[in-house]
């Protein structure tokens, strides 16, 4: 039996052999992998990339205190991106659960209808979850739209859960007795932060606070996007150079906020449709953007010092 | 004639949506009939196929198209030989091979040519396409790239052979070619075939094509699996479907889950089984739900019932999620969630559910004084009714919403009439199910589906053609269905006007579609005034019985009769005057009248309104022999007027409880 790290190993080898960019987690806290710039600005455009990595995914209100067996405020995701998306792609995914030691002929697989869509993201894309013996072990998306822009080239987004695909494994009925490395459990490795991080999401976080760090990520964004808007036909060199990726953490940080004060409760149905808006709004404008400088980039790149 | 050949098409795709296959296949069919059609092929026997990887159409067609006759025509006569001459140049034939052809609008010169048939296989291969790009989808997406053709997965390979020869053609990378491929991990990825071994070699590699055999073996399996253990299926026709459509190969199992579960709400086990893991449930003798499932495999076996403890497992975390938030969400009443209320948005215009709680308390309230019934129990559950939307359980299972509100109010102690009106709140949940069994069931749901409606409506929230967003329609059908089965006398008059009109349209759609009455009987209670739907239906019942009675048909036509006669003149009175009588036979309705009217309208008003009708069809006599002997249009004026009003007192009266001059009878039909 692999451990959780041995698993993730191979599943990054796997793809590495493949031709994917072997990226480490991105240091901004996300909802989902996808959040990731590796995933979200670079599906953007006509140039192909494929890349894989392991993102720790922050969704607060899924917390439990560590006491319920499947629920995280953190799980970690294998974020796929395989752009455009190889005609044998699903074959490709079947190689990679075989890969980790799941003998295809004694498990049953289903391909069942689930479309994705993000609307803080103004993301969507067409899919299925794949189900492993009645389990959900990982979102197959190919991407249509993001930041709301059409994509050049269709991606195929493959997210695998990794404490559930692993909890399956290795046969376990909690995520926290997954076995992490020979001797230490996940929940050895894991479950302080659990208890820490519901205590802090749905007790302590300071709702007025939050309320002003939304405020300020989102006028950092919009300063950024609304000086780039500004520059003009001459300025080609200043657009080449403009800090989008900057921009962008601060739209990663006005999302999770907002995921935080979700989770506080401290958000009405009402208000929520409004705040989503308010950071899908950065989201499209960070990618209208990016795909301008993109443009540029592409006419004539950034020398690279020697 | 030439000699048909076998045509087999088969559309490989990534796994399509369970739901739309069969709409697909429906599409296939007649995009391929329009095919033979426009290229003059006899309409033959189309059998189509289809799983979640591909859409199969089997047929017989002739290897070539018939040669046919065609005429050509070309510029009129009086042109001069100077246009024939042209038009022969254009078509490239000798002038004096131009025939001249007699039409309507004169002589016009024309040529007649033989049209050589086409090969089938060119054919197929330009309209095949076609087809293809035209099957309509739901939602489609690219793969090969923004602005390509779109369809709902990736199309990865294509079949398509007439006789034995492939039909070439090339959509989205992919060419057409011989090879079919099996089940994705039982069966090979190139397989050879021919028209007579194609279903046995896909079934060899993992593939039962025929979605029926795919149901068999199903249902088959899961008998087996219970033959002697005492337990019963649930039966679930839609689960079924969903599980031909999601497997190319599909093998029930049986497995279980321990028995503590048990003590969660049945309701609540089911949701999770049936919808959620697609599981039939099961009951023992008892009819009490078992500890067990049956999952629906997509391969043949599970030898060494890995894919059992899998399911076992995946359903053991998900009824221990339940069983936190039954556990979390009994913590607090549902008393102290109404507050929350405030914090859940009903719609963005029209506020909160707090609000909207408080206006369905007052509407319930309203409708019980109205029917002067007790309403308490009903403006309880009216309070609590929308409380469950706050819970873990119903955030997790949207479908059980109004259900758990139920089982959360019966095990915080509220009384039955509260906890079951608040569970059957959303009853019916279409025209065919079953409203809410109790009363103040009924009043809630009615009373929340008005409030939806009106609120709806004055915002403008006004359902047009498809677009239904808060299921207004449904929710109008609802208050019908409880209105009627329900025996609530009601005033739907009250009404803003449109939404009156909008509830009249579905009673239409009701009473006629989902009641069997005829459309005339409609249209004539209809027209009829009437205080209240229960009141319609009890019309609608005698005028269709009563309708069948042989003096009834004949009077409905004098009914029409005397509306064309009075539609002609001035507002006619009711007060006849004996003396102004000529003819006996208009006496002897005077007669019939003064005696039958006065019981039909005490019959009408206790509201036997089958009495009532046969009551009024005993003047047919009097009515035929009046039209036979009488000239209504008598050339006194007084005369005339004091007939007219001996008619309108006849048509004002029966009226009242249906325009029997709607009602279509075989002499006004012809």
């Amino acid at each position: 039996m692999d451990t959780f790290q041995q698993t993730i190993f191979k599943l990054k080898q796997f793809w590495a052999k493949h031709g994917c960019v072997i990226q480490e987690p991105y240091d901004v806290e996300v909802g989902a992998g996808t959040m990731c710039p590796e995933t979200f600005l670079r599906v953007l455009g006509p140039k192909p990339y494929s890349v894989a990595y392991v993102q720790p995914s922050r969704r607060p209100a899924d917390g439990r205190y560590g006491e319920n067996p499947n629920r995280l405020y953190k799980h970690s995701q294998l974020q796929v991106i395989l752009k455009p998306a190889p005609a044998n792609v699903m074959d490709l995914y079947l190689e990679s659960l075989a890969a980790v030691g799941i003998n295809l002929d004694q498990h049953d697989l289903k391909f069942e209808e689930d479309n994705w869509e993000s609307p803080t993201l103004g993301a969507w894309g067409i899919g299925w979850q794949v189900m492993l013996d009645g389990i959900e072990v990982t979102q197959f998306t190919y991407f249509q739209q993001c930041g709301g822009v059409d994509l050049d080239l269709v991606p195929a987004e493959l997210t695998y859960g990794l404490e559930r695909l692993i909890a399956f494994l290795q046969d376990r009925k909690s995520v926290y007795d997954i076995e992490w490395v020979e001797g230490r459990s996940y929940g050895d490795v894991r479950l302080l932060e659990e208890q820490q991080f519901s205590v802090y999401n749905f007790e302590k976080a300071d709702v007025k606070m939050l309320w002003t760090l939304l405020d300020l990520h989102e006028a950092e964004a919009q300063r950024l996007i609304d000086e780039f808007k500004g520059l003009g036909d001459g300025q080609e060199h200043d657009k080449r150079r403009f800090p989008l990726l900057a921009a962008y953490d601060h739209v990663l940080n006005c999302s999770h906020t907002f995921n935080l004060l979700d989770a506080r409760g401290a958000i009405s149905v009402t208000e929520r449709v409004g705040v989503i808006g308010r950071v899908r709004k950065l989201a499209v404008g960070v990618a209208t953007a990016w795909m301008e400088q993109q443009a540029l980039l592409n006419a004539a790149p950034v020398e690279v010092a020697q | 004639m030439s000699d048909t050949l076998p045509f087999l098409f088969e559309l490989g795709v990534e796994e399509i949506p369970h739901w739309m296959i069969e709409p697909a296949l429906a599409d296939l069919d007649r995009l391929f009939q329009q095919f033979l059609n426009q290229n003059g092929f006899q309409a033959g026997a189309v059998r189509l196929d289809g799983t979640p990887r591909r859409l199969v159409l089997r047929t017989e067609l002739p290897e070539r198209q018939e040669d046919r006759r065609e005429v050509v025509m070309g510029p009129p006569q009086k042109a001069g030989p100077g246009a024939a001459q042209g038009f022969a140049r254009r078509n490239n034939i000798a002038v004096e091979s131009l025939a001249v052809e007699t039409t309507p609008k004169g002589e016009y010169y024309a040529l007649h040519r033989t049209v050589t048939g086409r090969d089938t296989r060119e054919l197929l291969a330009d309209a095949l396409p076609a087809i293809i790009t035209k099957l309509p989808w739901p939602k489609a997406m690219y793969w090969t790239g923004k602005g390509q053709l779109t369809f709902i997965r990736p199309i990865r390979w294509i079949v398509a052979l007439l006789g034995d020869q492939v039909v070439e053609f090339g959509i989205a990378d992919v060419k057409s070619g011989a090879l079919s491929r099996g089940h994705r991990r039982m069966g090979a990825d190139e397989i050879a075939f021919d028209h007579t071994n194609y279903e046995e070699r896909l079934e060899k590699n993992g593939v039962i094509l025929s979605a029926a055999k795919r149901r068999k073996r199903i249902q088959d399996g899961i008998k087996k699996l219970l033959r002697g253990t005492g337990l019963k299926l649930v039966a679930d026709d839609a689960l079924l479907s969903d599980l031909v459509y999601l497997t190319e190969f599909p093998t029930p199992i049986l497995g279980e889950f321990r028995e503590e579960f048990l003590e969660l709400p049945a309701e609540v086990l089911s949701t999770v089984m049936r919808h959620h893991q697609r599981y039939f449930t099961l009951n023992d003798a008892e009819g009490k739900m078992a500890p067990r499932f049956i999952a629906t495999m997509n391969m043949k076996a599970d030898r060494k019932g890995l894919v059992k403890k899998g399911n076992e497992r995946v359903l053991e975390a998900r009824f221990n999620d339940a069983r936190f938030f039954w556990e979390q969400d009994l913590q607090r009443t549902l008393e102290q969630r109404v507050a929350d209320l405030a914090s859940v948005t009903f719609q963005a215009r029209l506020g909160s559910y707090l609000e909207k709680t408080t206006r369905v308390e007052r509407r319930v309230s309203e409708i019980g004084t109205a029917l002067g019934i007790d309403a308490s129990f009903a403006v309880r559950a009216a309070r609590i009714a929308k409380t469950d939307l706050t819970t873990e359980m119903v955030k997790e299972l949207t479908e059980l919403q109004g259900v758990m509100g139920g089982l959360y109010a019966r095990k915080q102690g509220e009384p039955d009439e509260v906890w079951q009106a608040v569970y059957e709140q959303y009853q019916p949940v279409s025209m065919e199910a079953p409203i809410p069994a109790s009363k103040s069931g009924q009043l809630l749901s009615l009373a929340d589906k008005l409030d939806t409606l009106e609120s709806c409506f004055s915002i403008g929230m006004i359902p047009s053609g498809s677009r239904d967003p808060f299921a207004l329609r449904r929710a109008a059908q609802g208050v019908v269905k409880i209105l009627v089965e329900g025996r609530l006398r009601l005033a739907v008059k009250d009404l803003r006007p449109d939404l009156y009109e909008f509830l009249l349209d579905r009673a239409r759609y009701y009473f006629k579609d989902v009641r069997g009455f005829a459309y005339d009987e409609l249209n004539a209670v209809l027209a009829a005034q009437s205080s209240d739907l229960v009141d319609v239906e009890a019309r609608l019942i005698a005028l269709k019985q009563v309708r069948q009675t042989e003096n009834f048909e004949a009077l409905a036509s004098s009914f029409k009769r005397i509306r064309n006669i009075l539609r002609q003149t001035n507002a006619p009175g009711i007060g006849v005057n004996e003396s102004l009588f000529e003819a006996p036979a208009e006496r002897e309705l005077h007669l019939q009248l003064s005696k039958v009217l006065p019981h039909f309208q005490k019959l009408r008003v206790d509201g036997d309104y089958i009495r009532a009708l046969f009551a009024v069809s005993t003047l047919r006599p009097a009515v035929d022999a009046f039209f036979d002997q009488v000239l209504v249009n008598a050339p006194l004026q007084e005369v005339r007027s004091n007939r007219l009003d001996l008619l309108n007192w006849l048509l004002v009266q029966v009226s009242s409880i249906a325009e029997l001059s709607e009602i279509v009878t075989s002499s006004t039909s012809e």
